[in-house]
């Protein structure tokens, strides 16, 4: 008998929480658009935010709804879009695929003003008088977009310079984001000539802090068949609209600032 | 209930027997949902929420189920139906009648749905305010007193670990203790701070 009373009363309890569980359930139902689960089970479920949305999960809610047009993962593939396009019932245009360029190759060829030996993170080395490198706009070289690549697309090399990988690399742009000199941008992966140098400084003083600086020389300009390249702030720059991967701007430069991407 | 046990019972829920750093209950949300400010404040305000609502629940329960029917050594099992059964309606209700609030506070409901802080809590009520010479009023309100103050001792401790934290990830810390390690360390060291105000006697 006395086994009796504390089942009766659980099991009462029980039944009258589940019916009402069930009830409010009716009463409150939420509807959700069955697309949006449909393109989350399609996007890269990384999480990155390159989108600009919270997750994946944000932006297939946003684009079932509508809120934007296109899908915006720079992450996705070919394939994947395609589909998501025709989920929605809209089209999209096939984009260039590009990846993340380091713009630096200073590394251990750039002098060092002193020894740093505190925490190895490039946004925690330049709090300390602006790291140890003594060009103020190259690569400080403690690999904080190694540690931010969700893809595993960048490594450290050797020379002190990150190197990435862009049959991994899917222009995210997390280690665009986290580079406090920003030395790394999204390029056209078939342009393969880059101007390995960030330093906005006269040309002497460039040299001075780094033997693999661009000194602005202009040699890469008049070399250059399709006029693509000019000198800016010190600095040379590729068009890479007008680019055609000829190579000739490699030849003349005097201290090997730019480089070819195999 | 007068001035003096009201604060007794405040100061002894939030500070002296903090139910993280001194009870050493819920320390799963505490290390899971510390390492950024934002989310331990949202974690915070939900089992605040929480805990007050089941504060209130279980008095009921307890006082118009339990107790009449003599079945008072069911109480652990019935605040678990009961707890569980309020967070997942409110929790529903939430997400039809105000998104605002659900987006800010509902995701953590079902983590905490009960958690053992908040099961520890309403026994606690139980023991602490239940006997022969204490009216139904006043257990009820020093019931729900406690249950509200120890979910800003839970906030509370979730903030200053979330602050921590946040500046544990520019420090150099050895590989072999990196995150959660860490966090335990910090965590003991912040419980031995919180035994200070065991000096508090009233």
């Amino acid at each position: 008998m006395n086994i009796l009373a504390p089942i009766a009363v659980l099991g009462v309890l029980g039944a009258i929480f589940g019916l009402w569980l069930g009830f409010v359930q009716r009463l409150f139902v939420v509807k959700k658009d069955p697309r949006a689960e449909h393109i989350f089970s399609l996007l890269p479920g990384s999480n990155c935010g390159a989108c600009g949305h919270a997750g994946c999960f944000g932006l297939a809610e946003a684009l079932s709804k509508g809120e934007v047009d296109t899908v915006t993962c720079p992450v996705a593939h070919e394939q994947e879009r395609e589909k998501i396009a025709e989920i929605l019932g809209i089209s999209i245009k096939a984009k260039e695929k590009t990846t993340a360029t380091l713009i630096c190759g200073g590394g251990v060829k750039c002098r060092n003003n002193f020894e740093y030996h505190g925490v190895e993170d490039c946004n925690a080395a330049i709090l300390i008088m602006n790291g140890p490198k003594a060009c103020l706009f190259g690569c400080v070289g403690m690999g904080s977009c190694v540690k931010s690549c969700p893809f595993g697309a960048i490594n450290m090399g050797g020379d002190g310079l990150p190197r990435i990988n862009p049959e991994k690399c899917t222009s995210c742009g997390k280690c665009v984001k986290i580079c406090p000199r920003g030395v790394i941008t999204i390029t056209p992966l078939e342009k393969q000539y880059h101007i390995q140098c960030n330093s906005r400084d006269k040309g002497p003083d460039t040299i001075k802090a780094c033997k693999a600086g661009c000194i602005a020389c202009g040699k890469c300009v008049n070399a250059c068949p399709e006029h693509a390249i000019e000198i800016k702030d010190n600095l040379a720059y590729i068009d890479y609209a007008k680019c055609i991967n000829c190579g000739k701007c490699k030849e003349v430069c005097p201290t090997k600032a730019i480089e070819r991407r195999e | 209930m007068n001035l003096s046990e009201f604060m007794t019972i405040a100061i002894s829920a939030i500070f002296i027997n903090n139910f993280i750093l001194t009870r050493f209950l819920g320390l799963c949300p505490f290390i899971g949902v510390s390492k950024q400010t934002k989310p331990a404040l949202g974690m915070g305000a939900a089992v605040i929420f929480v805990m007050t609502l089941s504060g209130f629940i279980t008095w009921v329960v307890y006082k118009y189920l339990l107790v009449p029917l003599e079945l008072e050594y069911l109480r652990t099992i019935a605040f678990i139906l009961v707890i569980a059964v309020f967070v997942q309606a409110v929790e529903m209700a939430m997400a039809k009648l105000s998104p605002a609030i659900y987006k800010a506070m509902g995701i953590y409901l079902p983590l905490i749905t009960t958690n053992c802080a908040v099961l520890g809590v309403t026994v606690l009520n139980v023991n602490m305010f239940f006997g022969k010479d204490i009216s139904a009023g006043h257990s009820f309100s020093a019931s729900l007193l406690q249950a509200f103050c120890a979910g800003i001792g839970f906030a509370l401790a979730m903030l200053l670990m979330s602050g921590i934290r946040e500046r544990l990830d520019l420090t150099d810390v050895p590989k072999s203790l990196q995150g959660v390690p860490i966090a335990f360390i910090v965590a003991s060291l912040m419980s031995m701070g919180f035994l200070g105000f065991s000096g508090f006697k009233f």
